[in-house]
């Protein structure tokens, strides 16, 4: 069983994977992290660069829980996805970040984290940032 | 002192309200898709022709040369911090500044680029000033041998001297010149290429041409690449120099507008060949050579400033002569006479209002260039994350709207469909697309010119070269043609020369 997070390299996405390094802990499971990046974009801000990764991986090693980190760099949406990974991976937890969005964000854009707790066939943990 | 004179007589006339918005108008959409790559001047101003026909000539001409302008600043910012050079012109900064954008120093670069941009456009336009006048003034003494011969060196220029292979790039002039060839010869009234169909007889319209090639074959070459891994984002910050910045600076960007300019000026110029110069003129003359290759600002400084002198020197021919030496200031020769004007040496005499107004607009837009491009660049760099699929949707959308919109009938959209596919093959075999342009263009005038020179001698083959202008132009046709061979038989007599150094390392970077 592992604990899968998405990871995006911002304040949401570190505090999601903080969130799920207790959660691993508790629960004594391996941690997978995700980073997805959409293809059909000239750059993409959800994209992790390689020393983002592996500062990530880093800061999970000095904590000596088992981890993984996985870059996905195909497809367009985060939400199917990860939501693929947590059907492979038999995942016991999702852990995501969520924010608050402005009427007209949630009009134009599909939320991503709404898709993913709806969607879901595992719990999902979602991690508002202090 | 006439030119200084006339050229307050167009400020006068662009510093209205109107004008002004239509210029602030024309540099952001320039910049905006100067900055997303595969879009550039040339398809907006081409998906903008049926617009700007209802818009008075003097606007629409404002608007054209604001996005025109506009795109050399924004290409320069997806070369640095995306390393895709949205055009030819901005290949080589693309090889110093993004190696700067990849050591934090995007700030600096972009600066760099924007500031020795508006030096260069300005000093450019400046040079236009005293200069188009002049070349007016000279090719109004031209007869119909002479312009048929100063066009056919524009060809060579196209098709030779700028693309990577002379044989795609004269593929690609004849396949324009085909297209320009269909509908009714003006002369004996015979049917020519238009396989019996009633809605070939006036000809092809440009606008239908030039959506099709750049727009549709734009649109369907990127759709059939659409899958690609994103990049990171660069953090960009607000565009800022140092002092050291400045003074390693300044003298690249002096010396890259005066390579430029006359490069541009040449009907058969360009600005693969001067950025390039530039580059290898930076390099020599640096105190840091050693940062070349690692992010020196020289290296972006220079080519930047080249680059946008060119682009102010192209209009020089375009307005003086009316030889468009690019795709954008091809399809603004059109616009023109869609407008009802004659493009041509009688264009400053006949309309002196219109084309100084022109020159006036551009001191204004590059104004305005530096002022939307300094302090906003990080927002530019958002448009990036725009997902292509909206981005081409959309260009399909007013590509086929603008093409219905010419003549109202659907067969217009039949053959947009058919040159889209041209262009998308096009694009696959690596054929240059300007020359078509020009091409379609300039084939119907070089015609008439030709059918001209040989009707005042009666059918003689000898009135084709009349005029020392003439004898100059085709020797300098066939020294470009015979060009690579000769550089062969120097090489083989000296064994490896630096000016065939250069010449391969221009084939492969355009």
């Amino acid at each position: 069983m592992t604990v899968l997070v998405g990871y995006v390299p911002n304040a949401f996405g570190e505090a999601a994977l903080s969130a799920a390094v207790e959660e691993a802990k508790r629960r004594h499971e391996r941690l997978l992290v995700v980073n997805m990046s959409r293809d059909d974009v000239l750059v993409d801000a959800h994209r992790a660069g390689q020393d983002q990764l592996a500062r990530v991986g880093r800061d999970l090693g000095e904590l000596g829980t088992a981890f993984e980190v996985r870059q996905i760099e195909e497809g367009n949406d985060a939400a199917e996805a990860l939501l693929a990974v947590a059907e492979e991976e038999k995942a016991s937890v999702l852990v995501i970040g969520i924010r608050h969005r402005s009427p007209v964000g949630k009009l134009l854009l599909g939320s991503v984290a709404q898709r993913i707790l709806l969607d879901a066939s595992c719990p999902v943990l979602a991690v508002k940032t202090g | 002192m006439d030119n200084i004179t006339s050229l307050i007589g167009g400020f006068g006339d662009v510093l209205s309200p109107m004008n002004l918005l239509i210029a602030l108008l024309g540099v952001t959409v320039g910049t905006a898709v100067g900055v997303l790559p595969g879009i550039g001047p040339a398809m907006t101003v081409a998906l903008l022709l049926p617009i700007a026909q209802d818009l008075e000539p003097v606007q629409g001409l404002i608007l054209f040369a604001g996005i025109f302008y506009g795109g050399m600043y924004g290409g320069s910012t997806t070369s640095i911090l995306l390393n895709t050079p949205g055009e030819s012109s901005s290949v080589v900064t693309a090889i110093e500044g993004n190696k700067m954008a990849k050591a934090g120093r995007a700030a600096q670069a972009l600066a760099t680029s924007a500031i020795g941009s508006f030096i260069a456009g300005t000093i450019g336009t400046l040079g236009i000033v005293f200069l188009m006048p002049q070349v007016a003034k000279f090719a109004i003494s031209l007869g119909a041998p002479e312009y048929l011969a100063i066009i056919l060196l524009t060809f060579t220029g196209v098709t030779a001297v700028l693309g990577a292979s002379r044989i795609r790039g004269l593929a690609s002039l004849l396949v324009g010149l085909t297209i320009g060839l269909v509908g009714i010869d003006f002369v004996t009234g015979q049917q020519r290429l238009t396989g019996g169909l009633p809605q070939l007889a006036d000809g092809i319209d440009v606008v239908v041409v030039a959506v099709g090639i750049f727009a549709v074959g734009e649109a369907l070459w990127v759709a059939a690449h659409l899958r690609r891994k994103a990049g990171e984002v660069i953090p960009v910050g607000r565009p800022w120099m140092g002092r050291s910045d400045w003074s390693r600076s300044w003298k690249p960007w002096l010396r890259g507008t005066v390579l430029g300019f006359p490069f541009g000026a040449l009907p058969a110029g360009g600005a693969e060949i001067p950025t390039l110069l530039s580059y290898t003129a930076e390099k020599k003359l640096s105190k840091h050579p050693e940062e070349f290759g690692h992010g020196a600002i020289e290296g972006v400084a220079g080519p930047e400033a080249a680059n946008n002198a060119s682009a102010a020197g192209t209009l020089v021919p375009l307005l003086a002569m009316g030889l468009p030496t690019n795709a954008t200031a091809a399809i603004m020769l059109f616009a023109l006479q869609g407008w009802g004007i004659e493009p041509g040496p009688l264009l400053l005499t006949k309309e002196p209002a219109l084309v100084w107004a022109l020159v006036a607009s551009l001191f204004v837009g590059n104004t305005m260039l530096l002022l939307l491009n300094l302090p906003l660049a990080p927002a530019w760099a958002k448009l990036l994350q725009i997902p292509r699929p909206y981005l081409y949707a959309g260009i399909l959308f007013f590509a086929s709207m603008g093409a219905y919109a010419v003549n109202s009938q659907p067969f217009d959209l039949w053959l947009l469909l058919v040159l889209g596919l041209l262009g998308f093959a096009m694009r696959r075999f690596g054929l240059p697309v300007l020359p078509l342009i020009v091409g379609v263009i300039l084939g119907p005038l070089v015609e008439r010119q030709g059918r001209r020179s040989l009707q005042l001698t009666g059918g003689d083959i000898s009135g084709l070269v009349g005029g020392p202008v003439a004898w100059f132009c085709y020797v300098l046709i066939v020294l470009a043609l015979a060009w690579p061979l000769v550089a062969k038989l120097v090489k083989a007599r000296r064994g490896g020369s630096d000016l065939h150094d250069v010449e391969t390392k221009t084939e492969v970077s355009v």
